[in-house]
């Protein structure tokens, strides 16, 4: 392999972990990173990692326990196969990372403890304090290090990957990146690119994300024509900081190590929270959901805190909206142990110790489950074939995915603590499907060089364009992402109705042409973060169409994605005769509705705007069964569902998909 | 997300902020302070100044110019990109909060790159020699593939407890702008220089340098790690040779504006028991 390079294009845990396994292959890598890859995104991420452990095994759980949560708490919005093979790598990714040195809270006796996170019900969470992604990065930035110092990695921090560079046939080649420093524009030979650029909450002008989160590299491989996934599937997380330059992500932990939501009973108490008596304050998560409590799937959890303090009237703050996060009840030893980091973070913006006082929180942005499509290929057990060259492979044939900016893992509603986990397997699992994917094609080396020469002529082009335009007469692309921002958060987030998406698609649209006219106010040509940062935001700028225009197509509601014109009621009978039937409607629509919507949304990019098809989903594993956290009624749809199931179950006997089907039902 | 920040507090807050930028514009220029004003608002940062600032393009006397240049990544102290020198103290531009700098001094706020550093352009530095550090100590475990081998060595809590705080240094510099022994190495770039070459010369003018308190922390850190001392006579030669532990003044600056309160002092201590052991070993070996 002396003559094959890979670029791969993001330095956070996906880049990574892949940088290091294609290395240890024997492929010389070029990683390319706006930032030091040690400074990517990933840092920010708290909580943990999730698998199936020793303890957790003993006490029933198992791989397909990890699968089935993912699914179910994803409203089943995957592929199956990836999933599945995810799941069962668990183990072994935690596994690696502990031999990596990540320094992994320990039990007394010297195991990594664990800790419960929504959406399940075993302590499936390994953590390194409340800073586990710093801690996973760390360790894998240290072994890229090590690789670079070996020579099989050359990193170029500090560059903007400007597009995918395709020949004459399609394939991709390369790319052609921006140095932010020198601006100078080249490009960059590869036999396989690997975007591994994390998610686009910049769209949403304050989110949880780090600055570079733009979706911009994303963006530009899907005006190239990769496709998009799954786009409206954005998270929005529970409990965050409100801030004036950022929403400062409050780890989903802090509810897994015993913090409990609350708001006084009486609208506008004006009591300090401490002086209210715990009967006369409202928990509210707890008492509706009784089983999950305080650890619901993100999704539920943010439409209940939004509802209480947007329908109800319950905010704790008369100038803003939000709710208690409560530890006070937890002794000040065991915090810092275990969330010292996420503590920290809200003393210093916040000015409060929140061992003292219950902290106050709102949803914020957080994190895309839509990315750049990628395809798989499945082995007789319905997992992954290892090896094979279409995992994680867009239709871009040598276009690769992974991360954050795929669209595979998370279906409608990631749950906690499987992002690090699904950006770090997938990192690790496409490596040899790579290796594959070049032996059987020309080195990109030997391509024509006008291939490379005609790709980099194009985006100098379009980069000097934008310095020509005159300025002080066009759009500030500051205030037009401000703009963006506000509208795809008024329109795009918890609660979502086609009159707004309508109306917010035809202005987000009409953007696309007046980010053409923006003006700067840096026309030079060093270290211009002025023209870096417009072009990120030319770029925003399909993927917000595509957000909008899925969410206007999926007139459903299904995890993240919530319009109430569109949703499945809980049941108002009393009487059991009345209610059992109305389960049986409930079931017939659940039906009806899985069977128009249960699809991926998959966008190509026209010139000027999206198309929009939808995708049917491979549920090979386990058959869709109605998602019925906390639903008034629940508990009679599921024994109806139960009883459907078996009924079809007995008139098709051979399947035996049918039978894990069964097993892995709650 | 939705909900609006807090109402302005009814107390006097100034309704503009003046900033005072060292700018630059590019390495071997000459840097000149520039004036800006921006609105206030409750809850701002230096962060949230600067973004105005680049939104504005504008000096306080009405002057068009180009955005100030700086680095950020996370906002929320945990990426490192942001540090810069702010009413004369090293730190992290996301976590200075404008109330608290107007407390110390209602009158402006100054904002300088680090010096130790050599300017790319305003704020933005090029740190590439502290990554460079974390090569010179090899600051990683030596495993022996990423194949699946099973978990890690078991780790004792205490074990854990001591080495958690020293892993979470986010690289961002503070303690070597604080250091007076760690002194800015600046290689220009000469005209028609390969990129090798230019990386060639960087790397040797860094390595006869002080190797810096964050690069020797990471050195113990490993170093305590049951595969990571593997390499521990390779990091201790590296700590006993030039620019290691012997250039390290003893002024304890690092550990006082460490962001992370890694005890950088105690890692230097071990560090230097640890170095000379290995060079009296070293001694009875020959």
């Amino acid at each position: 392999m002396a003559n094959n390079r890979v670029l791969v294009v993001g330095g956070g845990l996906a880049g990574l972990s892949a940088t290091m396994k294609l290395a240890e292959l024997g492929v010389a890598v070029d990683l390319l990173s706006l930032t030091p890859v040690k400074r990517s995104h990933s840092v920010c991420a708290q909580g943990g990692i999730n698998s199936v452990n020793d303890q957790t095994r003993q006490q029933g759980d198992n791989e397909w326990n990890h699968f089935d949560d993912t699914i179910y708490g994803g409203d089943f919005l995957q592929n199956q196969p990836p999933v599945k093979e995810m799941a069962y790598w668990a183990p072994k990714v935690i596994d690696l990372m502990d031999r990596l040195g990540v320094t992994f809270n320990r039990t007394p006796e010297g195991y990594i403890d664990r800790r419960r996170f929504g959406g399940t019900l075993y302590k499936r969470t390994a953590f390194a304090g409340a800073t586990t992604g710093q801690q996973l990065l760390y360790a894998l930035d240290e072994q890229v290090r090590r690789w670079e110092v070996e020579g099989l990695v050359k990193k170029y921090e500090f560059w903007d990957f400007l597009g995918p560079i395709l020949d004459d046939n399609g394939r991709c080649v390369g790319a052609v990146a921006q140095d932010m420093v020198s601006m100078e524009i080249r490009s960059f030979a590869a036999d396989a690119v690997v975007v591994a650029t994390g998610g686009c909450g910049l769209i949403y002008g304050r989110s949880t994300m780090s600055v570079f989160c733009t979706g911009s590299a994303a963006s530009r491989c899907f005006q190239a024509g990769a496709k998009y996934g799954n786009g409206e599937f954005i998270q929005v997380h529970p409990t965050a900081i409100p801030g004036a330059d950022k929403l400062r992500l409050m780890s989903e932990s802090a509810r897994g190590e015993g913090g409990r939501v609350w708001v006084p009973r009486k609208p506008n108490d004006t009591r300090a929270p401490k002086q209210i008596p715990a009967s006369e304050r409202y928990f509210f998560l707890e008492e509706r959901f009784p089983k999950y409590g305080n650890l619901v799937p993100r999704d539920i959890a943010t439409r209940e805190i939004f509802n209480i303090c947007v329908n109800e009237g319950l905010s704790v703050d008369p100038t803003r909206m939000c709710v208690y996060l409560d530890l006070t009840h937890i002794p000040r030893h065991e915090l810092d142990r275990k969330l010292g980091g996420i503590l920290e973070i809200y003393e210093k913006f916040q000015g409060v110790d929140p061992r003292e006082e219950p902290m106050k929180i709102f949803p914020a942005v957080h994190y895309s489950m839509g990315g750049l499509w990628v395809d798989y290929e499945a082995n007789g057990e319905g997992g992954l074939l290892p090896g094979s060259p279409r995992n994680q492979s867009t239709n871009v044939p040598g276009l690769y995915a992974i991360g954050e900016c795929d669209y595979q893992y998370h279906g409608a509603n990631r749950l906690g603590a499987n992002s690090l986990l699904s950006c770090i397997f997938s990192g690790l699992f496409v490596g040899p499907g790579i290796v594959n994917w070049m032996k059987s094609n020309k080195a990109a080396a030997d391509l024509p060089k006008s291939i490379f020469e005609r790709a980099v002529g194009e985006h100098t082009a379009r980069h000097k364009k934008l310095l020509s335009n005159a300025s002080g007469t066009g759009e500030n692309p500051y205030l037009l992402h401000q703009e963006l921002g506000d509208i795809m958060t008024r329109t795009a987030t918890v609660v979502r109705y086609n009159n707004q998406l309508t109306e917010a698609y035809e202005k987000v649209s009409a953007m696309v042409e007046r980010s053409q006219r923006c003006s700067l106010a840096d026309t030079g040509n060093w270290t211009n973060q002025n023209v870096i940062f417009t072009k990120s935001l030319q770029d925003m700028i399909p993927i917000a169409q595509c957000i909008l225009k899925g969410a206007l197509m999926r007139d459903e509601s299904r995890g993240a994605h919530f319009k109430p014109d569109f949703c499945m009621p809980s049941l108002q009978a009393t009487d059991p005769t009345e209610r059992r039937l109305e389960a049986e409607k409930w079931c017939d629509a659940f039906e009806e509705n899985t069977s128009k919507f249960l699809k991926s949304s998959v966008c190509s990019w026209k010139g000027q705007e999206p198309d929009l098809v939808f995708e049917d989903i491979d549920t090979r594993l386990m058959k869709p069964r109605p998602r019925l956290y906390g639903l008034v009624g629940g508990e009679v749809i599921e024994e109806v569902w139960k009883q459907r199931s078996r009924s079809k179950e007995e008139s098709a006997p051979s399947k035996p998909a049918a039978t894990k089907q069964l097993a892995g039902s709650v | 997300m939705i909900a609006p920040g807090p109402e302005v507090s009814p107390s006097r807050r100034p309704s503009k902020i003046n900033v005072r930028v060292l700018r630059q514009d590019g390495p071997g220029t000459p840097p000149y302070w520039e004036r800006h004003q921006v609105d206030y608002e409750p809850d701002m940062n230096v962060i949230s100044v600067l973004q105005k600032i680049a939104a504005q393009a504008t000096t306080f006397d009405g002057k068009k110019v180009s955005p100030v240049a700086w680095d950020c990544g996370c906002l929320e102290e945990v990426c490192g990109s942001c540090t810069m020198v702010i009413n004369g103290r090293v730190r992290q531009s996301c976590s200075a909060l404008v109330d608290r700098l107007l407390e110390d001094n209602p009158e402006e706020i100054q904002l300088q790159p680090m010096t130790k550093f050599p300017v790319v352009r305003d704020l933005m530095i090029d740190r590439s020699r502290l990554f460079h550090s974390l090569k010179r100590v090899q600051a990683w475990v030596p495993v022996d593939s990423y194949f699946d081998m099973g978990a890690g060595p078991r780790i004792p809590r205490e074990d854990q407890e001591q080495n958690y705080p020293l892993s979470q240094c986010m690289s961002c510099g503070c303690c070597l702008e604080a250091c007076p022994q760690f002194n800015k190495v600046e290689v220009i770039r000469h005209a028609g220089e390969t990129d090798e070459a230019f990386d060639a010369r960087k790397k040797q003018a860094y390595d006869a340098e002080f190797i810096g308190p964050h690069a020797i922390s990471q050195a113990m850190l490993f170093n305590s790690h049951p595969v990571g001392k593997n390499l521990q006579k390779e990091r201790l030669e590296t700590l006993t040779g030039t620019g290691g532990i012997q250039a390290c003044g003893n002024a304890q600056n690092c550990v006082a504006v460490c962001p992370k309160e890694i005890p950088l002092t105690t890692s230097i201590a071990r560090a230097g028991r640890a170095a000379t052991l290995h060079t009296i070993k070293k001694l009875f070996d020959r």
